[in-house]
């Protein structure tokens, strides 16, 4: 597992975020979290990573796994509450957040996470994203961003960098991508991170921190996918794939802020941490004001 | 000792109704004419220790609810045909992973934005068939402020016992009306809880559920694990996608409809006045039905036969009832505030075997009495009428 981690640039990383140390748990411990040993995620792609360091967090957190629940939304990131084996909700395509929202009101105590694609998380679910970031609701968002539509084959998604090649920008993309990272933060999110599945431990941390985090809590995997993505833009192989993530992803203490986030380089780590009131603790307090005023 | 009876407005009593069902949960987003619903139960909910949200959008609302469901709490939206529209997709999400849970849509003329603050039937189809693919709905279609009250708590009681949507289908003439009325207590209702299965965890499988027994599904957090999905599943092996397999896709098609049709008896409901020696029938519902029940009882006082059969159920449509009406009488009038949508549902029904008479209006304006009675006049234009008082 160790082989996965780079040393250096979790070296460089920023150390003031206190993210909880995450021990990678064996194969064997892993897979005793899901389902099925099958899974119909491409040869190559990183959405098993991504898993694989989600389980860790849950584990390292060691999360009371009945009271924890997996909500996703449809793509091929969705596919991974068939996979995990605790209770999970396979919701409507850009809907995740809205069922989490609800299960999380109607039983504060749940330990709520999310997946969704970019598509499903900014395109379908853009508005509910940027709601449940409003709301600060302790729900934890994990968005596996391959830049792509996989499931449907390979369409432009809001992350699509301009120029890049998709089955319906065959001329290039000319839209601007979204920062989904920047998008959560303007919009309330208290705990934001961006990672990568090239570098494992740390995405897996970024992600402990986001459920150990009361409030909202937005992490952004990048992901790669060799067939419908890479294939179109120039990456024939994952390896690949993943070695220009590791190229591309510049710890955020060493980002320009302020420039714009680009195709050959974006900022990872945790971008933003704060502490709100948490949606469902200020609601406890409604009902606590409302039960007074009606006893008069 | 019952309640004292006060003016209440059709909207809150669908309000109470929900709380007294057991309802803890409501999400939505304003729209006339239902915003009532929503403003009564961000006040009431928090007072009962449940909750409140204001959504983004009706689709967030739906999805909040559906989550709230999956949750464990009895959850409500509230919406008017705009927002309706918005949820279908997700209503069909319920229907298709057996959530339980209820709209309900005050009725305004439409489509699109159409007449806002107008009462209409319009959507009594959209109920039914709104989401796509093959799917059974429960309707329920209250006609007084009473049972805008009663019928909501039915609602909850269908949803829980067939794990299914239920949709209240209320209009902006009933939502908006006030009567007086003693809302029942508490002790004179029959509520469904929200159980657990009756198996241990490691022994619970959906495929346990039959038409006769459908089982509550564990909430989250419980000490179940589940698997909650829109795609077809397999009840047989932790409810997991089955896409591949037809067998299981039409096993569980047939079963989520036969789950509701089967009971088809046990969950339709009509009323029916002065149909024993009826040759003419009215079948109206909701507000509209208000309006039959005058001109009924004037062309009762006029010397004709006129019955009313009312459907309180109106899907899954109360065939048998009104099959029964094409052997009993020689024409049916079906006035109601849409062109045809139930009129056809009657004339598929009764078969031939009666003359459907059809009335429609779609200006945002309430069936009057006197446009009945005009109807029934010409089914006996033998006879010697007076002028409708």
């Amino acid at each position: 597992m160790t082989a996965l981690v780079d040393e250096e640039l979790l070296e460089r990383a920023p150390h003031d975020t206190n993210l909880p140390r995450v021990t990678p748990h064996s194969t064997a411990e892993i897979t005793s979290h899901l389902r099925t040993p099958h899974t119909l995620w491409c040869p190559g792609c990183s959405n098993g990573i991504v898993t694989r360091a989600l389980i860790d967090a849950v584990l390292t957190l060691d999360l009371d796994l009945d009271r924890t629940c997996l909500i996703a939304g449809i793509g091929c990131a969705g596919r991974i509450t068939a996979y995990i084996n605790w209770s999970t909700v396979h919701t409507a395509h850009g809907r995740a957040l809205t069922v989490a929202t609800g299960a999380k009101a109607a039983d504060p105590g749940l330990n709520v996470i999310v997946v969704m694609g970019d598509g499903d998380c900014v395109a379908i679910g853009g508005n509910h994203l940027i709601h449940a970031a409003r709301r600060n609701i302790d729900v934890t968002a994990i968005v596996f961003n391959n830049s792509i539509y996989g499931m449907t084959g390979g369409q432009m998604s809001p992350t699509t960098f301009e120029g890049d090649l998709s089955t319906t920008s065959a001329y290039g993309n000319v839209e601007q991508a979204f920062d989904i990272c920047e998008l959560a933060r303007a919009a309330g999110a208290t705990y934001v991170a961006r990672g990568t599945s090239y570098n494992y431990l740390r995405l897996s941390q970024l992600i402990a921190g986001g459920i150990a985090h009361k409030g909202f809590s937005f992490i952004e995997a990048m992901v790669a996918c060799p067939t419908y993505y890479g294939r179109q833009n120039g990456f024939s192989d994952p390896a690949e794939m993943l070695k220009v993530q590791k190229a591309r992803a510049v710890p955020v203490a060493e980002f320009d802020r302020d420039g714009p986030r680009l195709r050959d380089r974006y900022p990872v780590g945790v971008l933003h941490h704060a502490e709100r009131v948490e949606y469902t603790a200020a609601y406890a307090d409604v009902v606590r004001r409302a039960g007074e005023r009606s006893r008069g | 000792m019952p309640q004292p009876r006060r003016l209440v407005e059709g909207n809150e009593a669908v309000a109470e109704g929900a709380i007294a069902a057991g309802a803890r949960f409501f999400a939505g987003y304003p729209i006339t004419p239902s915003t009532e619903i929503a403003e009564v139960l961000s006040r009431r909910l928090p007072q009962v220790g449940g909750h409140f949200m204001q959504m983004e959008d009706e689709i967030a609302s739906i999805g909040a609810v559906i989550g709230a469901s999956l949750a464990g709490a009895k959850a409500l939206t509230a919406t008017s045909g705009p927002g309706f529209s918005l949820m279908q997709e997700s209503i069909g999400y319920a229907s298709m992973a057996q959530v339980p849970c209820v709209i309900v849509d005050v009725m305004r003329g439409g489509p699109s934005t159409g007449l806002p603050t107008e009462p209409s039937q319009g959507d009594v189809m959209q109920a039914r068939w709104g989401t796509h693919g093959e799917h059974s709905i429960i309707a329920l279609v209250p006609s007084s402020v009473a049972e805008c009250f009663t019928l909501t708590v039915e609602a909850f009681n269908l949803s829980e016992a067939y794990r299914t949507p239920v949709i209240v289908l209320s209009d902006a003439t009933i939502g908006h009306m006030r009567e007086a009325v003693a809302l029942p207590l508490p002790e004179e209702l029959r509520v469904a809880a929200r159980g657990e299965p009756d198996v241990a965890p490691e022994d619970y499988d959906e495929v346990m559920s039959t038409v006769d027994n459908i089982m509550p599904r564990p909430a989250l957090g419980s000490r179940y694990a589940v698997h909650v999905t829109g795609l077809v599943y397999d009840r047989r092996r932790g409810g997991v996608p089955a896409t591949g397999t037809p067998a299981v896709a039409d096993g569980l098609g047939r079963y989520l409809r036969e789950k509701i049709y089967h009971h088809q008896d046990a969950i339709c409901r009509v009323e029916e006045l002065e149909m024993e020696d009826a040759e003419v029938a009215i079948l109206a519902y909701g507000s509209v039905a208000r309006s039959a029940k005058a001109a009924m009882k004037w062309a009762r006082r006029q010397g004709v036969k006129v019955g009313l059969v009312r459907p309180i159920t109106l899907w899954p449509f109360p065939t048998e009832a009104v099959e029964h009406m094409g052997d009993q009488v020689r024409t049916i009038i079906v006035p109601e505030m849409n062109l045809r949508q139930i009129a056809w549902e009657v004339q598929a029904a009764v078969a031939g075997r009666a003359k459907v008479v059809d009335h429609g209006r779609v200006d945002g304006k309430l069936i009057r009495p006197e446009e009945i009675a005009a109807l029934i006049r010409d089914e006996f234009h033998y006879h010697h009428f007076e002028e409708m008082a």
